[in-house]
């Protein structure tokens, strides 16, 4: 039974040996390559205009994996914008995330019949999604169901309000809430040190009253055992978490960015040499529990599986103009009909 | 406030804050999933004691008082009601409700749309509005418009107890956001009859509250009672004036209005809020492209000025009196 050390960064890669789980840790280290192989492609996709505005998630693999595998069916997830694995995880068919990030809000209709149903959409305007994960914890406890709420933010959100407030809520409600921090020492162009002067961002959580846990963002065995001890206390009622996950972003903030303009190549290339996919797979491989021939058939897979995904993004119907008149309320109110005819006329519909 | 054994059956006589309250307790007795939550709420009842006795009745799990911050209370309901509860927050007065600004836009009124109706959001956020009752600095705003700019969110402004009870009534139920806008120097200004049978009553319309053929009224909240009490003097005068209560600002019933000035040919359009960028202008800009051909006089308003609202030893001059609408009537009457 893991217990975590107060404000230690907890890692498990290095000390395997007595890993009962290496089944969980093999289809983990499968669900990181088939979203870096889909990242790639979202990133060729918008260099090639087939795409907006997208948001890597190069170095992110290990703690979206690990929120998809921690979360149970009944749990909610609370994204911000960096969690392609963990939507995945949940159901999210990948056409759809490219869907979303092609500008298109069929993508945050995530199928009914998977675990994402009830999940929020992504989250861009910083932080504000915190709240709302205290308002499901709070139905969520209402309502006596034995469920948690992740949610997950970056680390230039936690000098938001809506951080501290939603952590204080937390605490004083005893919310089964998680958050989960991917520290990935940049928010945009600002470094850390200039988001906080705070010891850490987990000690953050000191002032709520509720527990903050720093752990290896890049150690999917170790995320794994924070977030499987994070949710089963929400569930059971014994407080919400904050989890600081120590990253690095290997990506530009978006496609939109360029990070040459205020990160150092050697940094890059330091933090490369920590990245989650090659530290997972060396352990994997040092354990036998994975070899060459897996990894070529595994990366073929990959590749199938996500221009699959590609082909029903790109051949799917586009959008009526009416629709965005369509959905806003639960009935078009009477005095939008007029608005509504004159979208509908530039969809060329004979019954406008 | 209410006496909690007893279901309300009759009309009664209420003020606004009783039929506030009242409308409170039938929508948390019909329906489960309403929860309320707001500063000082539960145990204290709300500073104007809106949820006085709900505590007491429904239980701390469904009269919540938060923390004191506007964003949390408006990211909770936000979050509450993406999952299928109803939950009714109150923001204690509107100069506070900026920090809840962004939730309210930027998610509540768009979570509909942008998952194409997998999620909805329908909250109530109730706040007290506007002037007149010697309030504090920042008490006395009256910023409607700015959140009637917001697509998919609805404002909604009763004018008098029974259509504070029956349109807050239809607020909780509606399955979209609504912001319900309290005026607050009515709450107590005077008992009327609300029946407390009645079905909710219909958003999204404008209530006509006084016929008349030669001039339109056009007002809403508190400014209700100077516009009526204008009709009256201008009754005296042989000027037949129709009062029309917007009542929902956003979606905006533009039919009715249009018919009334169709029918008068002209058009005073009365509210407390600055005015530049009020709502009036936008009720103004609609009559002159969709009722320009029966107009018989430029429509005029009259509004507070473009000032912050006044702390409260000059209120008084800022408010829009019963002698200002009554002059731009008879002006237009003159044209």
């Amino acid at each position: 039974m893991f217990m975590p050390e107060p404000y230690q960064i907890h890692q498990r890669l290095d000390a395997l040996a007595d890993c009962p789980h290496w089944q969980r840790l093999t289809e983990g280290y499968r669900n990181m390559q088939l979203i870096r192989t889909f990242d790639k492609k979202a990133v060729n996709l918008q260099r090639t205009g087939q795409l907006g505005t997208y948001a890597s998630c190069l170095g992110a693999e290990a703690i979206a994996t690990a929120g998809g595998m921690a979360l149970a069916r009944e749990d909610y997830f609370v994204p911000y914008y960096r969690d392609h694995a963990t939507q995945y995880l949940r159901g999210v068919p990948l056409y759809q995330i490219l869907q979303y990030w092609g500008g298109d809000e069929r993508g945050n209709a995530f199928p009914a019949d998977t675990p994402a149903s009830r999940d929020l959409p992504n989250c861009v305007p910083i932080a504000t999604q915190l709240p709302q994960a205290a308002g499901i914890a709070t139905k969520a406890k209402l309502t006596h169901e034995h469920a948690a709420v992740l949610a997950t933010c970056g680390d230039g959100a936690t000098s938001r309000g809506d951080f501290y407030e939603t952590l204080n809520v937390a605490g004083v409600w005893q919310l089964p809430l998680v958050v989960m921090v991917n520290n990935n020492q940049w928010a945009i162009s600002v470094p850390g040190q200039l988001q906080t002067a705070s010891r850490s961002i987990a000690h953050k959580a000191e002032a709520a009253g509720i527990e903050g846990i720093r752990v290896d963002g890049n150690d999917l065995p170790a995320l794994l055992e924070v977030l499987d001890y994070a949710l089963d206390k929400a569930r059971h009622g014994k407080g919400a978490t904050l989890v600081e996950a120590i990253s690095y972003r290997l990506s530009d903030h978006t496609t939109a960015d360029d990070a040459s303009r205020y990160r150092k190549a050697s940094e890059l290339h330091t933090a490369w040499q920590h990245e989650p996919i090659a530290r997972l797979r060396q352990a994997l491989v040092n354990a036998r529990q994975w070899d060459a021939e897996q990894e070529t058939l595994w990366q073929q897979h990959c590749r199938d599986v996500v221009d699959d995904a590609v082909k029903t993004y790109l051949e799917h119907p586009p959008q009526m103009p009416a629709d965005m008149l369509d959905h806003l309320y639960a009935t078009l109110p009477a005095s939008l009909g007029r608005q509504r005819q004159t979208l509908s006329r530039q969809q060329g519909d004979p019954h406008a | 406030m209410h006496n909690a054994q007893q279901r309300p059956q009759h009309a009664l006589p209420l003020n606004l804050v009783e039929a506030i309250n009242r409308a409170l307790f039938q929508a948390m007795s019909d329906d489960h999933r309403v929860v309320l939550l707001g500063e000082d709420i539960a145990t204290n009842g709300g500073v104007f004691r809106a949820t006085e006795g709900l505590k007491a009745h429904f239980g701390f799990r469904r009269v919540m008082d938060t923390p004191l911050a506007e964003n949390l209370i408006a990211g909770l309901s936000v979050g509450m009601a993406s999952q299928g509860l109803k939950p009714v927050a109150e923001i204690q007065f509107m100069g506070f409700i900026y920090a809840a600004l962004e939730q309210l836009i930027s998610h509540a009124a768009r979570l509909r749309h942008r998952t194409r109706g997998r999620l909805s959001c329908p909250l109530v956020i109730r706040a007290p509005f506007g002037g007149g009752i010697h309030a504090p600095e920042h008490h006395s705003e009256s910023t409607e418009a700015l959140f009637a700019h917001v697509p998919g969110l609805r404002v909604v402004i009763p004018s008098s107890p029974a259509r504070a009870y029956g349109l807050l009534r239809a607020a909780i139920s509606c399955p979209d956001p609504v912001l319900f806008l309290e005026p607050k120097r009515l709450y107590r200004l005077q008992r009327l009859p609300v029946d407390l049978d009645d079905v909710p009553l219909p958003l999204d319309r404008c209530f006509t509250l006084r016929p008349g053929e030669d001039i339109t009224l056009v007002s809403w909240g508190a400014m209700i009672h100077e516009t009526l009490a204008a009709a009256d003097h201008l009754a005296q005068a042989g000027i037949k004036a129709e009062v029309i209560d917007v009542a929902t600002l956003n979606p905006l019933d533009r039919d009715t209005l249009v018919a009334s000035v169709s029918k008068t040919g002209r058009a005073v359009i009365v509210h407390e809020a600055p005015f530049t960028g009020g709502f009036g202008a936008e009720i103004a800009a609609t009559l002159a492209s969709d009722a320009l051909m029966q107009l018989r006089a430029p429509v005029t308003r009259v509004t507070g000025y473009d000032t912050p609202m006044p702390y409260f030893a000059m209120e008084r001059e800022y408010m829009p009196s019963v002698e200002r609408i009554v002059e731009a009537a008879k002006q237009q009457m003159e044209y």
